[in-house]
């Protein structure tokens, strides 16, 4: 059995617990979290143990594991201690708010030989799976651009306070949720050589942004959009998507479905036709043990799991892959300070809006 | 139970194959009369169950159903709690306890403060749980619901943290306060029904994905063939079509040869479908619908 402990019991650790408790292979020995009230909650009715110091669980507690899903700004401490304590790690994305730090931990994890995931799921998705394998294979021919989206409806008006609106604590689209589809982009096409014209605009918040739109660049001519915006309340929930654009035909997938239309000289895969093609979630993904919102985030923990218990030397959505993301996210921030690389003659800029106050006073 | 129950995916935009058609359902269900029309013809089909969840429209379809009971003399809800949207938005932007905060009912103000506090405060949350079923309830005052269910989201987190205790405390209040039957949604059938073999709770209604080609079938296909053949539970099958991967036909030829399984919910948006998908199902179980 994998002795595994979840830190932070939010929306996405709450799920993890449930996830991971129910795998069969696992013995869920200890959670962490900063509210004492639902530490006792759970323990009064769960019987789990329950720490809110999580220095000492790891002191006191026989772990093979951990699972971090706390606020972004915490991460970098947290994963360091429990590479420290030689602990595998599994930590919620973005993975840490420095470049620095990512470098830092990746070495630390591989140095200490110990399995480092990063919570990116849709590489779990069968849909995004499939574009992957299309494009090893060269499916669509030579890539010339890509069109990387993410919209839903998360921050619809003017609110308080919490970490998610809150660039320095990894709150805002950005980090919460353009590191979604950015990460696919480093999946199929590596790490970009630069990027530009970086817009990170506010919608409805006040400290941080509600829109990302971005150009990362490649070699040989071929580019990448990044499109994402989470104050779009058309939408019912998160829908990630990805569009890409070769030589011999075009690709586009979300989190449901794979459409893919095929020109005449186009590698025809089997199963596949010339023009049109669609495959559904209902063909492409296989279920799973215990299912909870989603087949990708169950997958994405087995796969955790089994590389422990296989010792993988190598694994899907390593800290080091994560880092590549949390890099272009860096180049990202840079570069929307610049405002527009070319004025129109006589322009001038003006950076943000001015900030209404709530009745437009 | 009737042999055939009607769902409502269709009217919000959920469609778990394709992002495509889920939004061009949300569109034209914009209008409750849009959705009223449909039931209407599901309804004259002899399909007199609507199986939904605690969407803020169905209050409105309530209202329509309420207003009249000569019309309407037959039809009964299901309700399904909670739509899971709404607090999963309210946890991500107030955590557990705020979201909790934001769903009491403000009416009955004394009860729910009683009922709130004390459990609130012996950590207990018998109280708290009530008071949030009472108020998901609140819009099908003075209709038939005689069998209400806890929906898979909330069902199966519960499942995997071990809350098992919730379980019960729906289903007893239920049956006290609303003289209806528990019926759980799940997308984990065969850990659900040991679950609830552990709390005493005796041939429940569950209702879980159950199609020819496995689709989110979680726990594996033997088991859930198993669980029909050997266990004592009252079977509804969902996701009967997958969505629509399944043509018609080989879908509800496979679901009716299943043993065991009491009803199937279903949903559709066209007269032709309803009644193509009540004849199918007539071929092979003889007392569907009227």
């Amino acid at each position: 059995m994998v002795r595994v402990a979840v830190v932070g019991l939010g929306k996405m650790g709450l799920s993890h617990h449930a996830m991971i408790n129910a795998h069969k292979d696992v013995q869920l020995v200890a959670v962490c979290d900063a509210t004492a009230y639902l530490l006792d909650v759970l323990n009064k009715y769960t019987g789990v143990k329950t720490y809110s110091d999580y220095a000492l669980m790891l002191k006191e507690v026989e772990l093979d594991a951990v699972l971090i899903a706390t606020p972004s700004r915490f991460h970098a401490d947290m994963v360091r201690t429990a590479l420290e304590k030689g602990v595998h790690v599994f930590c919620e994305k973005p993975f840490v708010l420095s470049v620095a730090e990512a470098e830092e931990l990746t070495a630390l994890a591989q140095q200490k030989n110990l399995v480092n995931q990063v919570g990116y799921h849709c590489r779990f998705v069968g849909a995004f799976q499939e574009v992957k394998r299309l494009l090893d294979a060269g499916v669509i021919g030579e890539v010339s651009h890509v069109l990387a989206e993410a919209y839903g409806p998360v921050v619809l008006k003017p609110k308080g306070s919490t970490w998610r609106t809150q660039r320095s604590e990894g709150g805002g689209c950005l980090y919460d949720y353009a590191a979604h589809p950015i990460n696919l982009v480093n999946w199929y096409f590596g790490a970009p050589k630069g990027v530009g014209g970086t817009v990170l605009n506010k919608i409805f918040s006040k400290d941080t942004d509600d829109e990302v739109y971005s150009t990362l660049y490649f070699d040989h001519g071929k580019s990448a959009q990044v499109s994402v915006n989470w104050s779009d309340e058309s939408f019912r929930k998160m829908s990630t998507k990805i569009t890409i654009q070769g030589s011999a035909g075009r690709i586009y997938a979300d989190r449901q479905e794979c459409q893919v239309f095929l020109r005449d000289d186009a590698v025809i895969p089997e199963g596949y036709q010339t023009g049109w093609n669609v495959r559904y979630t209902t063909e492409l993904t296989e279920p799973v043990d215990f299912y909870l919102r989603g087949e990708e985030y169950t997958a994405q923990l087995d796969y955790f799991v089994k590389s422990i218990q296989q010792s993988r030397a190598e694994n899907v959505n390593s800290f080091a892959s994560a880092a590549q993301t949390d890099k272009v996210i860096a180049l990202m921030i840079a570069d929307a300070e610049k405002g527009p690389a070319t004025l129109a003659e006589g322009a001038t800029f003006e950076p943000a809006r001015k900030k209404r106050g709530f009745f437009g006073l | 139970m009737d042999r055939l129950l009607f769902g409502d995916n269709q009217f919000f935009g959920v469609n778990h194959m394709s992002e495509e058609k889920a939004r061009a359902q949300a569109m034209r269900f914009q209008d409750t009369s849009a959705i009223m029309e449909v039931l209407d013809i599901a309804y004259d089909e002899g399909i007199k169950t609507f199986m939904c969840t605690t969407h803020e429209r169905i209050a409105e379809v309530c209202d329509i159903v309420r207003e009249k009971p000569e019309r309407y003399a037959d039809f009964q809800f299901y309700p399904c709690m909670p739509y899971a949207h709404k607090y999963a938005n309210a946890m991500t932007d107030y955590g557990m306890m705020g979201a909790i905060k934001r769903f009491m009912p403000d009416e009955g103000f004394l009860d729910a403060a009683l009922r709130g506090g004390m459990s609130l405060a012996r950590k207990d949350i018998e109280g708290i749980t009530t008071l949030l079923i009472d108020a998901e309830m609140k819009m099908f005052q003075d209709l038939k619901t005689p069998v209400i269910f806890l929906q898979n989201v909330v069902v199966d987190l519960l499942l995997g943290l071990g809350f098992k205790e919730a379980f019960a405390i729906f289903a007893d209040h239920v049956k006290k306060r609303y003289n209806a039957e528990p019926g759980f949604i799940t997308m984990n059938l065969p850990k659900l029904l040991d679950v609830l073999d552990e709390l005493g709770i005796e041939n429940p209604i569950v209702c879980a994905n159950i199609n020819k080609i496995g689709f989110r079938v979680s726990g594996g296909v033997e088991a859930y063939e198993d669980a029909l053949r050997n266990r004592k539970f009252r079977a509804i099958a969902m996701s009967v079509f997958a969505s629509g991967a399944i043509p018609p036909k080989e879908a509800i030829d496979w679901v009716c040869e299943q043993p065991n399984i009491e009803s199937i919910v279903f949903g559709a948006s066209s007269r032709g479908n309803i009644r193509s998908t009540r004849q199918l199902v007539q071929e092979n179980w003889k007392d569907a619908a009227a």
